[in-house]
Protein backbone atom coordinates (compact mmCIF):
# COMPACT_ATOMS: atom_id res chain seq x y z
CA UNK A 1 0.00 0.00 0.00
CA UNK A 2 1.70 3.03 -1.15
CA UNK A 3 1.41 6.24 0.74
CA UNK A 4 0.63 8.24 -2.34
CA UNK A 5 -1.76 5.75 -3.66
CA UNK A 6 -0.13 5.29 -6.97
CA UNK A 7 -1.48 2.67 -9.23
CA UNK A 8 1.81 0.82 -9.56
CA UNK A 9 3.82 0.13 -6.51
CA UNK A 10 7.15 -0.23 -8.23
CA UNK A 11 9.57 2.44 -7.05
CA UNK A 12 11.11 4.23 -9.99
CA UNK A 13 14.32 6.19 -9.78
CA UNK A 14 13.74 9.41 -11.71
CA UNK A 15 16.07 10.00 -14.60
CA UNK A 16 18.87 12.34 -13.79
CA UNK A 17 18.36 15.69 -15.38
CA UNK A 18 21.25 16.39 -17.66
CA UNK A 19 20.06 19.85 -18.62
CA UNK A 20 22.57 21.52 -16.34
CA UNK A 21 25.41 19.54 -17.85
CA UNK A 22 25.41 21.71 -20.92
CA UNK A 23 25.54 24.82 -18.74
CA UNK A 24 28.60 23.51 -16.98
CA UNK A 25 30.31 22.71 -20.24
CA UNK A 26 29.42 26.13 -21.60
CA UNK A 27 30.97 27.70 -18.56
CA UNK A 28 34.16 25.75 -19.21
CA UNK A 29 34.01 26.84 -22.81
CA UNK A 30 33.74 30.50 -21.88
CA UNK A 31 36.58 30.13 -19.43
CA UNK A 32 38.85 28.83 -22.14
CA UNK A 33 37.68 31.38 -24.66
CA UNK A 34 38.54 34.20 -22.31
CA UNK A 35 41.86 32.97 -20.98
CA UNK A 36 43.40 31.71 -24.17
CA UNK A 37 44.37 33.38 -27.34
CA UNK A 38 44.29 32.19 -30.91
CA UNK A 39 47.37 30.59 -32.21
CA UNK A 40 48.31 32.62 -35.21
CA UNK A 41 51.26 30.79 -36.57
CA UNK A 42 52.41 27.25 -36.73
CA UNK A 43 55.71 26.75 -35.04
CA UNK A 44 58.32 25.56 -37.44
CA UNK A 45 61.22 25.78 -35.06
CA UNK A 46 61.70 24.10 -31.75
CA UNK A 47 61.86 26.70 -29.05
CA UNK A 48 62.60 25.91 -25.46
CA UNK A 49 62.46 29.27 -23.77
CA UNK A 50 65.12 29.89 -21.12
CA UNK A 51 64.21 30.45 -17.52
CA UNK A 52 64.58 33.68 -15.62
CA UNK A 53 63.35 34.84 -12.26
CA UNK A 54 62.87 38.55 -12.91
CA UNK A 55 60.43 38.34 -15.78
CA UNK A 56 57.75 40.92 -16.34
CA UNK A 57 54.44 40.41 -18.02
CA UNK A 58 53.74 41.80 -21.40
CA UNK A 59 51.15 44.56 -21.15
CA UNK A 60 49.70 44.60 -24.61
CA UNK A 61 49.64 41.33 -26.44
CA UNK A 62 48.15 42.83 -29.57
CA UNK A 63 51.13 45.15 -30.04
CA UNK A 64 53.54 42.30 -30.08
CA UNK A 65 55.26 40.64 -32.96
CA UNK A 66 57.23 37.50 -32.62
CA UNK A 67 60.53 36.39 -34.00
CA UNK A 68 61.16 32.72 -33.40
CA UNK A 69 64.68 31.42 -33.48
CA UNK A 70 65.64 27.82 -33.09
CA UNK A 71 66.37 24.57 -34.85
CA UNK A 72 63.72 23.39 -37.32
CA UNK A 73 61.25 20.82 -36.04
CA UNK A 74 61.97 17.15 -36.67
CA UNK A 75 59.82 16.77 -39.75
CA UNK A 76 61.49 19.72 -41.45
CA UNK A 77 65.05 18.87 -40.54
CA UNK A 78 65.51 16.78 -43.65
CA UNK A 79 64.78 19.84 -45.74
CA UNK A 80 66.32 22.62 -43.73
CA UNK A 81 69.00 20.94 -41.66
CA UNK A 82 69.58 21.36 -37.96
CA UNK A 83 71.16 24.79 -38.05
CA UNK A 84 69.28 27.42 -36.07
CA UNK A 85 66.87 29.36 -38.26
CA UNK A 86 64.73 32.44 -37.97
CA UNK A 87 61.01 32.04 -38.37
CA UNK A 88 58.88 35.04 -39.20
CA UNK A 89 55.15 34.46 -39.50
CA UNK A 90 54.94 31.10 -41.18
CA UNK A 91 58.19 30.55 -42.97
CA UNK A 92 61.91 30.46 -42.55
CA UNK A 93 63.55 33.76 -43.26
CA UNK A 94 66.95 35.34 -43.10
CA UNK A 95 67.97 38.48 -41.28
CA UNK A 96 67.46 40.50 -44.47
CA UNK A 97 63.73 39.82 -44.35
CA UNK A 98 63.34 41.32 -40.88
CA UNK A 99 63.14 44.80 -42.36
CA UNK A 100 60.07 43.91 -44.41
CA UNK A 101 58.59 42.00 -41.52
CA UNK A 102 58.93 44.93 -39.13
CA UNK A 103 57.52 47.31 -41.73
CA UNK A 104 54.52 45.05 -42.29
CA UNK A 105 53.93 44.62 -38.58
CA UNK A 106 54.14 48.34 -38.01
CA UNK A 107 51.67 48.92 -40.81
CA UNK A 108 49.16 46.57 -39.21
CA UNK A 109 49.05 48.49 -35.93
CA UNK A 110 47.00 51.60 -35.45
CA UNK A 111 48.77 54.91 -35.75
CA UNK A 112 48.93 55.90 -32.10
CA UNK A 113 50.01 52.45 -31.01
CA UNK A 114 52.96 52.16 -33.33
CA UNK A 115 55.43 53.62 -30.90
CA UNK A 116 54.56 50.96 -28.36
CA UNK A 117 55.19 48.09 -30.69
CA UNK A 118 57.29 45.43 -29.08
CA UNK A 119 59.26 42.76 -30.83
CA UNK A 120 59.42 39.61 -28.82
CA UNK A 121 62.43 37.43 -29.45
CA UNK A 122 61.53 33.87 -28.71
CA UNK A 123 64.76 32.01 -28.99
CA UNK A 124 65.73 28.54 -27.98
CA UNK A 125 68.02 28.37 -25.01
CA UNK A 126 70.75 26.55 -26.93
CA UNK A 127 70.89 29.05 -29.76
CA UNK A 128 74.20 30.89 -30.12
CA UNK A 129 74.20 34.62 -29.60
CA UNK A 130 75.59 35.30 -33.07
CA UNK A 131 72.25 34.93 -34.78
CA UNK A 132 70.51 36.94 -32.07
CA UNK A 133 73.06 39.72 -32.36
CA UNK A 134 72.38 39.85 -36.08
CA UNK A 135 68.66 40.08 -35.42
CA UNK A 136 69.19 42.81 -32.85
CA UNK A 137 71.38 44.82 -35.21
CA UNK A 138 68.76 44.51 -37.92
CA UNK A 139 66.04 45.63 -35.51
CA UNK A 140 68.11 48.64 -34.56
CA UNK A 141 68.49 49.46 -38.20
CA UNK A 142 64.72 49.49 -38.68
CA UNK A 143 64.40 51.36 -35.39
CA UNK A 144 62.22 48.79 -33.70
CA UNK A 145 63.90 49.43 -30.41
CA UNK A 146 61.47 48.00 -27.92
CA UNK A 147 62.31 44.36 -27.59
CA UNK A 148 61.58 41.61 -25.18
CA UNK A 149 63.56 38.48 -24.54
CA UNK A 150 60.97 35.82 -23.91
CA UNK A 151 61.64 33.88 -20.77
CA UNK A 152 59.75 31.58 -18.52
CA UNK A 153 59.23 32.36 -14.90
CA UNK A 154 61.32 29.94 -12.98
CA UNK A 155 62.42 29.80 -9.40
CA UNK A 156 66.09 30.07 -8.79
CA UNK B 1 -10.60 18.07 -21.04
CA UNK B 2 -6.91 17.29 -21.13
CA UNK B 3 -4.70 20.07 -22.41
CA UNK B 4 -2.30 18.89 -25.02
CA UNK B 5 1.14 18.90 -23.56
CA UNK B 6 4.07 19.84 -25.72
CA UNK B 7 6.76 17.28 -25.03
CA UNK B 8 9.91 18.72 -23.51
CA UNK B 9 12.70 19.18 -25.94
CA UNK B 10 15.41 16.64 -25.61
CA UNK B 11 18.40 18.65 -24.41
CA UNK B 12 20.84 15.86 -23.85
CA UNK B 13 22.72 16.66 -27.05
CA UNK B 14 23.46 20.29 -26.14
CA UNK B 15 26.16 19.07 -23.82
CA UNK B 16 27.77 17.19 -26.68
CA UNK B 17 27.63 20.21 -28.91
CA UNK B 18 29.19 22.35 -26.21
CA UNK B 19 31.89 19.75 -25.71
CA UNK B 20 32.72 19.84 -29.38
CA UNK B 21 33.05 23.60 -29.24
CA UNK B 22 35.20 23.31 -26.16
CA UNK B 23 37.50 20.84 -27.86
CA UNK B 24 37.79 23.12 -30.86
CA UNK B 25 38.91 26.02 -28.68
CA UNK B 26 41.26 23.85 -26.72
CA UNK B 27 42.99 22.82 -29.91
CA UNK B 28 43.26 26.16 -31.63
CA UNK B 29 44.20 28.49 -28.82
CA UNK B 30 47.22 28.84 -26.64
CA UNK B 31 47.20 29.35 -22.98
CA UNK B 32 49.42 31.44 -20.87
CA UNK B 33 50.71 34.92 -20.86
CA UNK B 34 53.87 36.10 -22.46
CA UNK B 35 56.59 36.92 -20.02
CA UNK B 36 60.11 38.04 -20.58
CA UNK B 37 62.81 40.59 -20.00
CA UNK B 38 62.03 43.94 -21.52
CA UNK B 39 64.84 45.94 -23.06
CA UNK B 40 65.32 49.03 -25.13
CA UNK B 41 67.92 48.89 -27.84
CA UNK B 42 70.05 51.96 -28.46
CA UNK B 43 69.27 53.67 -31.75
CA UNK B 44 71.62 53.02 -34.63
CA UNK B 45 74.26 55.73 -34.87
CA UNK B 46 73.78 58.00 -37.82
CA UNK B 47 76.13 57.35 -40.69
CA UNK B 48 76.83 61.01 -41.38
CA UNK B 49 77.39 61.74 -37.79
CA UNK B 50 80.92 61.30 -36.66
CA UNK B 51 81.20 58.48 -34.24
CA UNK B 52 82.35 60.03 -31.07
CA UNK B 53 82.90 57.98 -28.03
CA UNK B 54 80.86 59.18 -25.20
CA UNK B 55 83.29 60.20 -22.58
CA UNK B 56 82.41 58.19 -19.58
CA UNK B 57 84.62 58.15 -16.61
CA UNK B 58 86.32 54.81 -16.32
CA UNK B 59 85.20 54.31 -12.79
CA UNK B 60 81.57 54.68 -13.79
CA UNK B 61 81.47 51.73 -16.09
CA UNK B 62 81.61 48.04 -15.43
CA UNK B 63 82.10 45.68 -18.30
CA UNK B 64 80.38 42.37 -18.09
CA UNK B 65 81.63 40.04 -20.76
CA UNK B 66 80.49 36.59 -21.65
CA UNK B 67 82.82 34.62 -23.83
CA UNK B 68 82.05 31.77 -26.17
CA UNK B 69 82.51 29.19 -23.42
CA UNK B 70 79.85 31.00 -21.36
CA UNK B 71 82.42 32.24 -18.87
CA UNK B 72 81.63 35.55 -17.31
CA UNK B 73 84.05 38.36 -16.68
CA UNK B 74 83.00 41.32 -14.60
CA UNK B 75 85.50 44.13 -14.81
CA UNK B 76 88.53 42.06 -15.59
CA UNK B 77 88.31 39.07 -13.32
CA UNK B 78 86.29 35.94 -14.00
CA UNK B 79 83.21 35.56 -11.86
CA UNK B 80 80.43 33.06 -11.31
CA UNK B 81 76.82 33.86 -12.18
CA UNK B 82 75.83 33.47 -8.54
CA UNK B 83 78.24 36.19 -7.46
CA UNK B 84 77.42 38.57 -10.24
CA UNK B 85 74.38 40.05 -8.53
CA UNK B 86 76.32 41.06 -5.41
CA UNK B 87 79.12 42.44 -7.50
CA UNK B 88 76.69 44.62 -9.43
CA UNK B 89 74.95 45.73 -6.27
CA UNK B 90 78.26 46.72 -4.75
CA UNK B 91 79.16 48.51 -7.94
CA UNK B 92 75.93 50.49 -8.03
CA UNK B 93 75.73 51.39 -4.36
CA UNK B 94 79.41 52.00 -3.69
CA UNK B 95 78.86 51.91 0.07
CA UNK B 96 82.40 52.85 1.09
CA UNK B 97 82.89 55.64 -1.46
CA UNK B 98 85.68 53.73 -3.09
CA UNK B 99 87.39 55.91 -5.71
CA UNK B 100 87.40 52.96 -8.12
CA UNK B 101 83.64 52.53 -7.98
CA UNK B 102 81.18 54.91 -9.64
CA UNK B 103 80.65 58.39 -8.33
CA UNK B 104 77.35 59.53 -6.96
CA UNK B 105 75.61 62.67 -7.92
CA UNK B 106 73.27 64.72 -5.81
CA UNK B 107 70.09 64.99 -7.81
CA UNK B 108 66.85 66.77 -7.21
CA UNK B 109 64.01 64.35 -7.75
CA UNK B 110 60.57 65.81 -8.08
CA UNK B 111 58.30 64.69 -5.29
CA UNK B 112 61.09 63.27 -3.21
CA UNK B 113 63.85 65.77 -2.69
CA UNK B 114 67.55 65.46 -2.98
CA UNK B 115 69.10 62.10 -3.30
CA UNK B 116 72.42 60.58 -4.24
CA UNK B 117 72.11 58.81 -7.55
CA UNK B 118 74.79 56.48 -8.78
CA UNK B 119 76.25 57.20 -12.20
CA UNK B 120 77.22 53.61 -12.79
CA UNK B 121 76.63 52.02 -16.15
CA UNK B 122 76.68 48.32 -16.80
CA UNK B 123 78.01 47.43 -20.19
CA UNK B 124 77.18 43.98 -21.40
CA UNK B 125 79.23 42.35 -24.08
CA UNK B 126 78.84 38.95 -25.55
CA UNK B 127 80.51 36.77 -28.08
CA UNK B 128 78.86 35.30 -31.14
CA UNK B 129 79.36 31.87 -29.65
CA UNK B 130 77.72 32.61 -26.32
CA UNK B 131 74.68 30.50 -25.67
CA UNK B 132 71.38 32.29 -25.32
CA UNK B 133 70.72 30.65 -22.00
CA UNK B 134 73.87 32.08 -20.44
CA UNK B 135 73.07 35.48 -21.89
CA UNK B 136 69.58 35.48 -20.39
CA UNK B 137 70.95 34.26 -17.08
CA UNK B 138 73.32 37.22 -16.95
CA UNK B 139 70.63 39.67 -18.03
CA UNK B 140 68.45 38.24 -15.33
CA UNK B 141 71.11 38.74 -12.67
CA UNK B 142 71.60 42.34 -13.72
CA UNK B 143 67.89 43.06 -13.52
CA UNK B 144 67.72 41.26 -10.21
CA UNK B 145 70.47 43.43 -8.76
CA UNK B 146 68.66 46.61 -9.80
CA UNK B 147 65.32 45.29 -8.58
CA UNK B 148 66.75 44.46 -5.18
CA UNK B 149 68.26 47.90 -4.87
CA UNK B 150 64.91 49.42 -5.75
CA UNK B 151 63.25 47.24 -3.15
CA UNK B 152 65.76 48.39 -0.55
CA UNK B 153 65.18 52.00 -1.45
CA UNK B 154 61.40 51.64 -1.28
CA UNK B 155 61.55 49.82 2.03
CA UNK B 156 63.67 52.54 3.53
CA UNK B 157 61.61 55.43 2.29
CA UNK B 158 58.07 54.17 2.04
CA UNK B 159 57.51 52.35 5.28
CA UNK B 160 58.64 48.84 4.49
CA UNK B 161 56.73 48.46 1.25
CA UNK B 162 58.39 46.67 -1.61
CA UNK B 163 58.76 48.32 -4.98
CA UNK B 164 55.94 46.33 -6.53
CA UNK B 165 53.45 47.57 -3.96
CA UNK B 166 54.12 51.27 -4.39
CA UNK B 167 51.86 53.53 -6.38
CA UNK B 168 52.81 54.49 -9.89
CA UNK B 169 54.13 57.91 -8.93
CA UNK B 170 56.25 56.47 -6.16
CA UNK B 171 57.60 53.85 -8.53
CA UNK B 172 58.62 56.58 -10.94
CA UNK B 173 60.54 58.31 -8.15
CA UNK B 174 62.29 55.11 -7.15
CA UNK B 175 63.15 54.44 -10.76
CA UNK B 176 64.82 57.82 -10.94
CA UNK B 177 66.69 57.25 -7.71
CA UNK B 178 67.90 53.81 -8.76
CA UNK B 179 68.22 53.93 -12.52
CA UNK B 180 68.83 50.89 -14.64
CA UNK B 181 71.55 51.62 -17.11
CA UNK B 182 72.34 48.47 -18.96
CA UNK B 183 74.00 49.10 -22.25
CA UNK B 184 74.35 46.36 -24.76
CA UNK B 185 77.52 47.28 -26.49
CA UNK B 186 78.12 47.07 -30.19
CA UNK B 187 78.83 43.47 -31.03
CA UNK B 188 82.43 42.48 -30.97
CA UNK B 189 84.13 39.19 -31.15
CA UNK B 190 85.27 38.98 -27.61
CA UNK B 191 86.44 35.43 -27.84
CA UNK B 192 88.64 35.65 -30.85
CA UNK B 193 90.93 38.29 -29.51
CA UNK B 194 91.69 36.44 -26.39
Amino acid sequence: MSKFGGSNNKKEVPAMTSSSLSDIVFMLLFFFMVTTQMRETENKVMVKIPEASEVVKLERKDLNSYINIGTPIKSLQAMYGTEARIQLNDSFKTTDDIRDFVAAERESKSEQDRQFMTVSIRADQDVRMGIITDVKQELRRCSALKIMYSARKGGQ
Amino acid sequence: MGKKKVPAMNTSSTADIAFLLLCYFLMTTTMGSQTGLSRRLPPMPDKNQKVEDQKVNRRNIIQVKINSADRIFAGSEPIDVSQLKDKIKEFLTNPADDPNLPEKELQEIEGYGECYVSKGIISLQNDRGTSYQAYIAVQNELVKAVNELRDDFSRKNYGGKTFARLTEDEQAIVKKAVPQFISEAEPKDVGRRR
